[in-house]
């Protein structure tokens, strides 16, 4: 139980698999149903989003403990137990999770018309799934939640999905399970060594090298296939592209920070000379990504798969800043996962608005939309915008931040993230260019009719949300800054101790 | 009041921008010009409370981000330096709005163009008044973005369209170095406030960096930032193609806002840049050499707008050199008057293709001065100014910045005082040769367009008046104060001039002959151009044929645009082709295909590697790559 005496984390994890239980009993003919289920689902999850708001109000910014704490022993005898809490590093992503699943559920109202009451079952449960992980205090907790989320992502994608579905579900769930098996193992061998899987314990465990070694390169093939890092990022392209609207979103919003968060959760802090001894890698891997991944985005036909293949050039510069191991680098990290999360799900967000309306996502197949659709042109081009790292907008201060810790580990790694602003104008412009400007050529497109209210409704906490973080993001900075100084003067003093016994 | 000069444009752009469907087009354009003018008054008012009355204040807002040390927020600094900006940009600005309304009446969407306008103006103000580089920077993105859009404004062309995203890429790529910039200032200084930086700066000038002067590599770092921004040699391309939006715009980017902010950069930086000799000497090579270059260009050109494009290019050019030579006051003194009169140039420009139903190329005009007096009488004025003819505001700031490179005595001063000089010439000459065809001579317009030759509505013409007053006078009246004996108490500490060089009182000790000199080539130049355009009309085509090599190189800007196509543009195409098709879709996902295809007892996998082509081994280049560069990070 935690200080107030109130499990509000097992609340939010909870309430939306109660919600999902709720759909599930509806019975009647397919309309009610329907109607029933959508109500239900962003009802559930919009009380679960004001409950979470507690965590924003309640949330202690001056410590690097712990917070709402709840523990129940569960398999004493192995040192497992249901451990919850947050710090400076989880509590925004529980956040995000329970902001973006209402706004997903109101994106697919219209657009999803078969198995509707599936479809909102799915999304509740993967909401439990999503703030669970981040809630998760043990590591077999974490892990049961964090493949637990590949199930309902896999029915979403598999089932309300595009032409390829089947194919590109697939290759998710194997990519995904693949790197999980050897966390599995390293999970264990860790328990074997420590005895426990609490995450606050196996925190203050000194491993030996040979083994952090080891246990690193599992954790990295879990993670890096989640965040996705260059070369194994070929699932998220076709992912986004078959998955529904929603789907796309939640996957770029919050799946995507799984990867980038167990880094940050347990690489860094249980395994600090192997983070160390890796971190090279990581640098290089991440500049390829960002190149490599924003030259190919340049080069897509297809908007969902630029915008997925941008993730990844994205996703390129978190992991880069969190393996800078100084403050602006993890700082600029996290606020680069946040901004993310919002800017590239309203990005595909955005895309459905268009696809709901021409069923295509082809970019050549538009042209000249701004001049039927103004104000879907103005949202778009401000999210185009905090994409490319606009100061002002959201994409800004991570970015910024991230370039500047690297400077100051190596400055080539530093000019190298540099390129991607560069050609993450080029292929956002290329973009805009030829779906809003130019002459309207069809006449299918004369007729687009602009954004409607249920999609403003959508749009604007996202919206209010870019501006926010762009220009005073020091509301979100303030909730991770301490910890992760904590975060960086132990992982200093890991760094330094292993020195010195090595010296001696 | 330091307040509102920089938040009226903001409100006029929301107003305008969101509200402009439901007020309606014409009170859209009026409340932006009302709020230009409020914001106007406000930036004359702190240009005589700080700068003439020596009262600098900074407005702290709100912290930005504060992140370990790194800590600033969002400010408005009004020093001489900015107030200078303020008062100018504000002022130039809202006569640019109003004459907008002149020249946009017949648009389709006028209040989308005002909010743009004004959101432009409301970008600069923040720059100029930033508090701390990233401010500074946001500002410096905010013009990009505006511009980008202004210069995009008519979508539907798919030349504005691309010259557009050339604008804001081309922008980009300075902004890397920016970037990498304020990363080396934070790790050098431990922060980004101006206070504090500049402070420090003395204390630090033995700091190094991977084995270079830290202070040399921010300055360089800058530069090439300012570069980008202020379209340097190298970085130019987009400039002229910015022409495809309105021409009030164009006026826009080339007076007040936008392409002056490199120069306003360096000034802002002095007490960084004066420990940087060597970063400076680069500022002076390609500072001259980009004023040389420019005007070369400027002498062929036939679009009446890119002629004054590359004159603008040219002139800022002579900005950087001055500041390159130490003389940052008057590099500013020649940004204050070239606003001025490149601004009346080009609303001038305007007014003539206004007039010439969207006619813009000078060899289809002529014989139109006496239809169009009042055009024709501001844009002598404004050609004066920009010639630098006695009296007339550009004579002041230009003269003062060829005598400060000839005394500063070193081969770079001497380099840009060679270049600045042939520049002026070139520059009188184009400037003649622009009146002369536009004016003079016979008609060479059809008759349906003369028959509609009609001088410009009042609300274009008092701008330009008004602007033609500033070219006559602005020079005269503030020499004193910007670069005559006040300066000191004028500029009040907002510039660094370090102590041992006294530039400013050197460049008034020159010999006589170096002022006449100046005035002689520039006058030189008119009576060339006068006599090769005005008396013997047949002349030039006959030298452009006798040497088409050189011609067809300057009529094509020195093929700077192939030439970045060849090796930036279409490469990066074709790689981003290759990495993904053959990249991600052949190998990164043939390989779980290729393992299985092996664990069948076949082979075909590898042999899908040997095939010979060129991107499989580019491919693998890059694995090898990722490795190499991974063991030489680790050796570190």
């Amino acid at each position: 139980m935690n200080a107030a005496g109130f499990p509000i984390l097992s609340l939010l994890t909870f309430l939306p698999l109660v919600g999902a239980a709720a759909i599930m009993m509806v019975r009647g003919d397919e309309a009610v149903v329907a109607s029933n289920a959508r109500w239900t689902a962003l009802w559930t999850s919009l009380i679960t989003f004001v409950l979470s708001l507690v965590l924003w109000t309640q949330f202690d910014k001056s410590t690097a403990d712990y917070q709402f704490v709840e523990h129940l022993s569960w398999m004493p005898e192995f040192g497992i137990a249901y451990m919850m809490g947050v710090d400076g590093i989880s509590v925004l992503f529980v956040l995000l999770a329970t902001l973006l699943t209402p706004l997903c559920i109101l994106a697919s109202w219209e657009s999803v018309r078969s198995r509707v009451r599936e479809y909102m079952i799915a999304f509740l449960v993967l909401e439990t799934m999503m703030v669970g992980m981040f809630c998760a205090l043990d590591f077999m907790l974490f892990y049961v939640f964090f493949e637990a989320v590949l199930i309902p992502m896999f029915l979403i994608i598999g089932i309300w999905g595009g032409a390829r579905r089947v194919y590109a579900s697939y290759k998710f769930f194997l990519y995904t399970l693949l790197g999980s098996v050897l966390m599995l193992l390293a999970i264990i061998a860790l328990w074997y060594q420590a005895g426990t899987t609490s995450i606050p314990e196996l925190a203050e465990f000194d491993i030996p090298f040979g083994m952090q070694v080891w246990l690193f390169l599992a954790f990295f093939a879990s993670f890096a296939v989640k965040v996705p890092m260059w070369p194994v990022h070929t699932w998220l392209p076709d992912a986004h592209v078959e998955a529904p609207t929603a789907g796309s979103v939640i996957l770029a919003g919050v799946l995507l920070k799984m990867g980038a968060y167990g880094f940050l959760r347990f690489s860094l802090p249980l395994l600090p000379e192997a983070s160390l001894y890796f971190a090279p890698f990581i640098y290089t891997l991440s500049i390829v990504a960002v190149v490599y991944t924003s030259l190919v985005a340049l080069a897509q036909q297809d908007m969902k798969k630029l915008i997925a293949y941008s993730s990844v050039a994205h996703m390129g510069i978190v992991t880069l800043g969190i393996f800078t191991f100084n403050q602006q680098g993890i700082e600029g990290a996290l606020f680069t996962m946040l901004s993310h999360g919002i800017v590239s799900g309203a990005l595909f967000l955005c895309v459905g608005v268009l696809y709901d309306r021409e069923h295509t996502r082809e970019i050549a197949h538009y042209g000249g939309v701004a001049k039927v659709m103004p104000a879907y042109a103005l949202i778009l081009m401000l999210f185009t915008m905090a994409s490319v790292a606009l100061p002002g907008t959201a994409g800004f201060p991570g970015e910024f931040l991230v370039i500047l810790g690297a400077w100051s580990v190596n400055p080539w790694v530093a000019f190298g993230a540099a390129l991607g602003m560069v050609l993450g104008a080029a292929y956002m412009l290329t973009l805009y260019r030829r779906v809003a400007f130019g002459k309207i050529t069809r006449d299918s497109l004369r007729a687009l009719l602009d954004v409607s209210p249920r999609e403003v409704a959508i749009f604007s906490p996202l919206i209010a949300l870019t501006l926010w973080m762009g220009i005073y993001p020091q509301s979100f900075l303030s909730f991770f800054s301490v910890t992760v100084s904590q975060m960086v003067q132990q992982h200093q003093a890991a760094i330094g101790s292993a020195a010195h016994l090595a010296g001696i | 009041m330091f307040v509102g000069a920089v938040f009226f444009p903001l409100l006029g752009a929301t107003i305008s921008g969101f509200l402009g469907r439901w007020i309606g087009d014409r009170a859209a354009m009026w409340t932006t010009v009302l709020c230009m003018v409020l914001a106007a008054i406000c930036g004359s008012l702190s240009f005589w409370q700080v700068a003439m009355g020596g009262q600098p204040g900074t407005v702290t807002l709100f912290t930005w981000m504060d992140v370990g040390e790194l800590e600033f927020a969002w400010a408005l600094r009004y020093d001489t330096l900015s107030a200078i900006m303020v008062g100018m940009v504000t002022f130039i600005s809202t006569l640019i709005h109003l004459y907008s309304i002149g020249y946009m009446s017949h648009d389709a969407t006028p209040s989308r163009f005002f909010a743009y306008l004004s959101l432009f103006t409301f970008m600069m103000l923040m720059l100029v008044t930033a508090d701390n580089l990233v401010q500074l920077f946001f500002g410096w993105e905010g013009v990009g973005l505006a511009s980008y859009l202004l210069i995009g404004y008519w979508y539907e062309k798919e030349s504005a369209n691309a010259a557009a995203m050339k604008a804001f890429i081309v922008n980009r790529v300075g902004d890397i170095f920016f970037m990498l910039g304020m990363a080396l200032t934070f790790l050098t200084f431990g922060s980004l406030d101006f206070d504090t930086i500049f402070a420090a700066a003395a204390g630090k000038v033995d700091a190094s960096f991977l084995g270079v002067n830290s202070i040399e590599l921010i300055g360089v770092l800058l530069f090439l930032g300012a570069c980008g921004k202020s379209a340097q040699l190298g970085f130019h391309t987009w400039l002229p193609d910015a022409m495809e939006g309105p021409t009030p715009v164009s006026a826009l980017i080339h007076a007040a806002t936008m392409v002056t902010a490199g120069v306003f950069l360096m000034c802002r930086m002095s007490p960084i840049m004066e420990y940087a000799p060597v970063a400076l000497s680069i500022v002076t090579i390609v500072g001259a050499s980009t004023a040389l270059f420019a005007a070369t260009i400027g002498c062929v050109q036939n679009d009446i707008k890119r002629i004054i494009a590359y004159s603008t290019c040219s002139q800022l050019g002579y900005m950087f050199f001055a500041a390159g030579v130490g003389l940052y006051q008057t590099a500013m003194f020649h940004l204050f008057t070239h606003a001025f009169f490149k601004a009346l140039l080009f609303l001038g420009a305007g007014s003539v293709i206004h007039a010439m139903s969207d006619e813009q190329d000078i060899r289809k005009m002529g014989g139109i001065w006496r239809k169009i007096p009042i055009t024709y009488v501001v844009m002598w004025i404004g050609s004066l100014a920009l010639a630098g003819i006695p009296l007339f505001a550009g004579y002041y700031s230009k003269d003062a910045i060829l005598e400060g490179a000839f005394a500063a005595h070193s081969w770079v001063g001497n380099y840009a005082f060679i270049c600045g000089v042939i520049a002026a010439f070139l520059t009188a000459f184009y400037s003649w040769r622009l009146l002369i065809l536009t004016f003079h001579g016979k008609p060479r317009a059809d008759h349906h367009t003369m028959e509609h030759l009609h001088e410009s509505p009042a609300v274009m013409l008092i701008p330009l008046v008004l602007l033609a007053v500033g070219a006559a006078f602005a020079g005269m009246v503030f020499a004193p104060y910007f670069i005559g004996h006040e300066y000191e108490h004028f500029w009040n500490g907002a510039i660094f001039n370090l102590p041992a060089k006294h530039m400013m009182e050197a460049m008034h000790h020159v010999p006589e002959w170096v002022p006449m000199l100046v005035m002689t080539v520039a006058i030189s130049g008119i009576v060339l151009a006068v006599i090769l355009y005005g008396f013997l009309p047949a002349v030039p085509g006959r030298i452009a044929a006798a040497f088409p090599g050189i011609y067809r190189f300057l009529l094509n800007k020195w093929y700077f645009d192939e030439l970045y196509a060849r090796i930036f543009v279409e490469p990066a195409k074709r790689l981003a082709m290759r990495f993904w098709q053959i990249g991600d879709m052949r190998i990164i996902d043939g390989m779980p295909n290729g393992v299985a295809s092996l664990a069948a007892g076949t082979a075909r996998g590898v042999v899908r590697l040997q095939t010979g082509r060129v991107a499989n081994y580019a491919f693998t280049m890059i694995i090898g790559l990722v490795v190499f560069v991974t063991l030489f990070l680790m050796g570190h």
